[in-house]
């Protein structure tokens, strides 16, 4: 048997009935990442050692009968914006290529703490600006289903891992869609959860008010598993909201009788491939078959989403990622001359050429005399969008829509044209303006091309949005097919 | 005295002052101590305030409360939120390459605003008007091996990187270097009394000057590390900028460094980016609603302040309304004399000495009041021997300044030097004698002239160092002078 094939809650009732041991688990993935890497390059770096150390820890205190936590033994890989305490995080970057953090993500600390074991840091878009793990310094991951073509992204390596069983579980950020899109186009789940729910102590920020590290996984009971661990207040984070701790596997049935279901009209509009959108009609016709009720929603503004939303991404990530000087860590470029002229050289050497655009453009957009126009603009149309979801959901319990307007590109077939590759984003960003919790679960294929549906829900409704999912996966199953590598 | 004012010169000095608030135990920002002074370089830090990715900023909620006291002091209204803006700009000391601070424009608000501070220069009353009190993080510590100029490298010390600052701003009310060194004494008399900074004012006040005079532009003077200096650096500018009136040219607008060395300020490079901090709000903070509430809560625990303590001094201690001004411009002086009254009964007395001898004395050697050794209780040992006529309040005098210099007691310096009153008639009779055989000649004029009296007396003085009781001395001498 292949247990890294396997589910997170099938191996977690296996592990502590002893019939396998986490240390088994760790061996079969790390067994898996040899084989296939070379094809797929998910993975940024592997902790093998210290990943076999754990497994044989938690394996010492099941056979001592003490309690252990809800991922007990199971391998979890990480994107590489997190911050592993004495661990390489690159953020895909020759900038932090040579960054090993101090201290560990909040995530990382709640995650160990259930008894799961970070495996490794999965490969990303370059300090996750990107749609498909290209603008990595260390090469593009491949998708999968097809090793032409890309895996999404940014969280690109996370969901590839999954797909192709190098992990169990994983974790992504989604700023505008960086979970839910990879998620799409390689099959598997991915959400991204309400805005302050899950502690971004330790996410390297790219747009701070847009954000939220989000659980991807091979089925949505996983990725509720993995959610109900990282979800909770965080008093390192300001921005993270007082909630009661819930159990999110307990909202899982098939029962979806009476949902009402909005289905969002200007996301089936111009630029939609007609394969996905049959696909995601599809889906929505077997959610009435489960008794769901579906209608017509709207959201207006549509259109001004996505300069919205990299207006406010830019100019956050200008500011953000101005603290890179090659002074305290990281890389520094050999350089003669005074500190302004090292760590301008240390910039132009240690960011990529999309990371460049969006500092730029970032930091025009926050100069004097365009910051009413363009950032203050764009928090006002943010506001007017947040409304348009507010409206929407007080109609539906939840809205659908296509995850991404495509299918999984041709590496290096849109890379050229950033215009192009940011208006992929036009489902995904809308969610993160709002800060509402969506889902992407897998909802069919097309030439053996997977397509994503979203799931959207009200704010901190995240049960109603992994019922609904989980009762389409249950009905239908896509979860279970697996690539071919 | 006269004012000081240079009449028809339209004389503007308006003040940036930072203030730490060092009573906190954390940083503004993380956990680390704030009170960094005497720590080896580099060693209150941690991810948050080193900037390393991924870290947040968590709002310390006693640094608002903190700066809501001195917003307080200051008759400033407080805004009903705390929110925090993003100033962007490169520097070496900015462990983010941006600092967190407030902003006035954009939606955003600073602490508080308006407000003033009323003070006396030379007697006369002085009211300078507050524009606003805001809330940021220190940057960390440069130090320039040499001077700023011909350093070849920069050492930095993020130990007082996000320690919490206040930036105190006020309008160009000031017409006089003196006028702006009174209003620094006596901010910093506010700032001691609330008890928001470190006992040790020394560096957790900094100051910025600006400074027109007619027809010029507005000069930015940085870098001045002192109050003696600020009222220094302000003489040399309008001194400076007089002389190029003279020449018929006119201040630039520029920001000038003050060289402490050499006593005169430089003209700093300009950098390009000043002009454009492209402040946004800071994402990481949430705004912090101040409530009505809050602010009557903060109030009602707020310490005595020093216009107070003054009125409290003229009527509980009786004594005159400049000795109170005097005295209540520096908490530890304001305390050191309550201290001293439990003491002793003459107030009047205390005042007078800590005035004229005391602070003087503390001036004269340069020492900070915070540093003065001397207590209450040597202080008052000192009057209670001129008192019970131990010494001379000539003498008390003399150990008083040596007590100060070299940290001794007052009475340690007596018993050292010898300084006792001698009051023994056989022992001055002792002395008369010898004075007596070594002055015939004026012996024998003192029969009939005064002033032959005056010299023997004197005489007796210079041998016994002036211990000698002059009472007693006179009375041996005439009686001598009867018996021959
Ligand atoms: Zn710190």
């Amino acid at each position: 048997m292949h247990l890294n094939s396997l589910t997170c809650h099938e191996l977690v009732e296996m592990i502590k009935a002893q019939t396998v041991t986490a240390e088994e688990v760790v061996e079969h993935v790390f067994r898996r990442i040899s084989e296939v890497e070379g094809k797929i390059n998910a993975f940024i770096s592997t902790f093998n050692e210290s990943a076999l150390d754990k497994a044989r820890e938690i394996d010492e205190k099941i056979r001592r009968g003490e309690s252990v936590g809800l991922l007990a033994g199971i391998p979890v890989a990480v994107k590489d914006n997190i911050c592993t305490r004495g661990k390489l995080t690159t953020c895909g970057s020759k900038m932090l290529s040579n960054y090993i953090p101090p201290y560990n993500a909040t995530v990382i600390e709640k995650i160990e703490a259930a008894g799961g074991i970070i495996i490794g840091k999965t490969n990303m878009d370059e300090f996750a600006m990107g749609n498909s793990t290209e603008t990595s310094f260390f090469g593009c991951t491949r998708n999968p289903w097809d090793i032409t073509r890309v895996p999404g992204g940014s969280s690109g390596g996370s969901a590839a891992a999954l797909a192709s069983d190098e992990t169990i579980l994983a974790l992504g950020s989604d700023t505008g869609g960086s979970v839910r899109c990879p998620a799409s186009f390689c099959s598997v789940v991915g959400l991204k959860p309400t805005y302050g729910l899950v502690s971004r102590y330790g996410l390297v920020s790219y747009a701070n008010s847009l954000e939220q590290i989000g659980p991807m996984a091979k089925d949505v009971l996983d990725c509720a598993m993995l959610f109900t661990v990282i979800a909770g207040h965080d008093p390192r984070d300001g921005t993270s909201v007082p909630r009661r701790p819930c159990d999110y596997t307990k909202a899982l049935n098939d029962e979806i009788k009476g949902v009402k279901v909005g289905v969002l009209k200007e996301f089936f509009a111009v630029g939609l491939d007609e394969r996905v959108e049959k696909s995601v009609l599809n889906a929505v016709g077997i959610l009435e078959d489960l008794g769901a009720t579906c209608d017509g929603a709207s959201i207006s503004y549509l259109e001004y989403a996505v300069p919205t939303y990299y207006l406010i991404a830019m100019s956050e990530a200008s500011s953000n990622l101005a603290r890179f000087d090659g002074l305290r860590y990281g890389f520094t470029a050999k350089c003669e001359g005074d500190w302004n002229e090292v760590f301008s050289t240390t910039r132009g050497e240690g960011f990529g050429g999309e990371v460049k655009r969006r500092v730029l453009l970032g930091t025009f957009a926050l100069s004097a005399g365009y910051y009413d126009r363009y950032y203050l603009k764009a928090l006002k149309v943010r506001t007017l969008i947040k409304r348009e979801f507010e409206k929407a959901l007080s109609k539906f319990d939840v809205l659908v829509a296509p995850t991404m307007p495509i299918l999984p590109f041709k590496i290096g077939e849109v890379i050229d044209d950033p215009l192009a590759m940011y208006m992929m984003d036009i489902d995904t960003v809308p969610v993160n303006l709002a800060g509402v919790p969506s889902i992407s679960v897998p909802c069919g294929f097309v030439d053996g091309l997977p397509v994503g549906l979203q799931v959207i829900g009200g704010f901190f409704d995240e049960e109603m949005v992994l019922k609904v999912a989980y009762a389409f996966q249950e009905h239908t199953k896509f979860n279970l097919k697996k690539p071919e590598i | 005295m006269a004012t000081g004012r240079d009449e028809g010169l339209d004389v503007k000095i308006g003040l940036e002052v930072h203030v730490q608030l060092t009573a906190l135990k954390t940083k503004l920002f993380c956990g680390c101590s704030a009170n960094y002074r005497g720590m080896p370089p580099n060693t209150l830090t941690c991810p948050i305030c080193l900037g390393h990715p991924g870290t947040l900023p968590v709002l310390n909620r006693k640094a608002v409360e903190h700066a809501m006291m001195v917003a307080l002091a200051l008759n400033s209204s407080i805004s009903r939120q705390m929110i925090f803006f993003r100033k962007n700009y490169f520097y070496v000391d900015l462990p983010k390459n941006f600092q967190i601070s407030q902003y006035d424009k954009a939606g955003g608000v600073p602490l508080s605003t308006g407000g003033w501070v009323e003070f006396a220069v030379n007697g006369e009353k002085k009211k300078v008007r507050i524009r606003r009190i805001q809330l940021e993080e220190d940057p960390a510590r440069l130090t320039y091996p040499g001077t700023i100029t011909t350093s070849s490298y920069t050492l930095v010390d993020f130990n007082r990187a996000g320690v919490a600052l206040l930036e105190i701003v006020t309008e160009p009310d000031m017409e006089t270097p003196e006028e702006a060194y009174f209003f620094l004494q006596k901010l910093r008399s506010i700032v001691e009394h609330l008890g928001v900074s470190s006992e040790n004012m020394q560096g957790s006040m900094r100051c910025d000057a600006n400074i027109s005079i007619k027809g010029g532009a507005r000069v930015e003077i940085k870098n001045i590390s002192s109050f003696r200096d600020v009222r220094r650096a302000l003489q040399y500018e309008i001194i400076r900028q007089k002389q190029l009136l003279r020449r018929g040219g006119a201040a630039k607008q520029e920001t000038r460094h003050w060289d402490e060395d050499r006593q005169i300020t430089v003209s700093l490079r300009v950098k390009e980016t000043e002009s454009d901090y492209r402040y946004f709000p800071e994402p990481d903070l949430v705004p912090v609603k101040i409530s009505e509430e809050w602010i009557s809560e903060v109030a009602s625990k707020m310490p005595e302040l020093p216009d107070d303590r003054r009125e409290r001094f003229t009527s509980d201690y009786g004594i005159p309304e400049y000795d109170a001004t005097v005295l209540t411009s520096n908490k530890k002086i304001a305390d050191f004399f309550e201290e001293c009254c439990k003491l002793y009964p003459n107030p009047k007395k205390v005042a007078n000495w800590i005035m004229s001898d005391l602070l003087r004395n503390i001036n004269e050697t340069g020492i900070d009041v915070a540093e003065m050794s001397i207590t209450a209780e040597q202080f008052i040992d000192l009057l209670k021997m001129i008192d019970e006529e131990l010494i001379s309040g000539k003498i008390a005098k003399r150990v008083l300044r040596e007590a100060i210099r070299t940290g001794r007691s007052p009475r340690k310096v007596v018993e050292d030097e010898g300084l006792l009153k001698i009051s023994d008639e056989k022992m001055i009779a002792k002395i008369v004698d010898e004075v007596f055989h070594e002055f015939e000649g004026a012996v024998a004029d003192a029969k009939r002239d005064r002033k032959a009296v005056n010299f023997l007396v004197g005489q007796v003085m210079r041998k016994t160092r002036g211990r000698a009781d002059p009472e007693i001395t006179n009375k041996v001498i005439l009686s001598k002078l009867e018996e021959k």
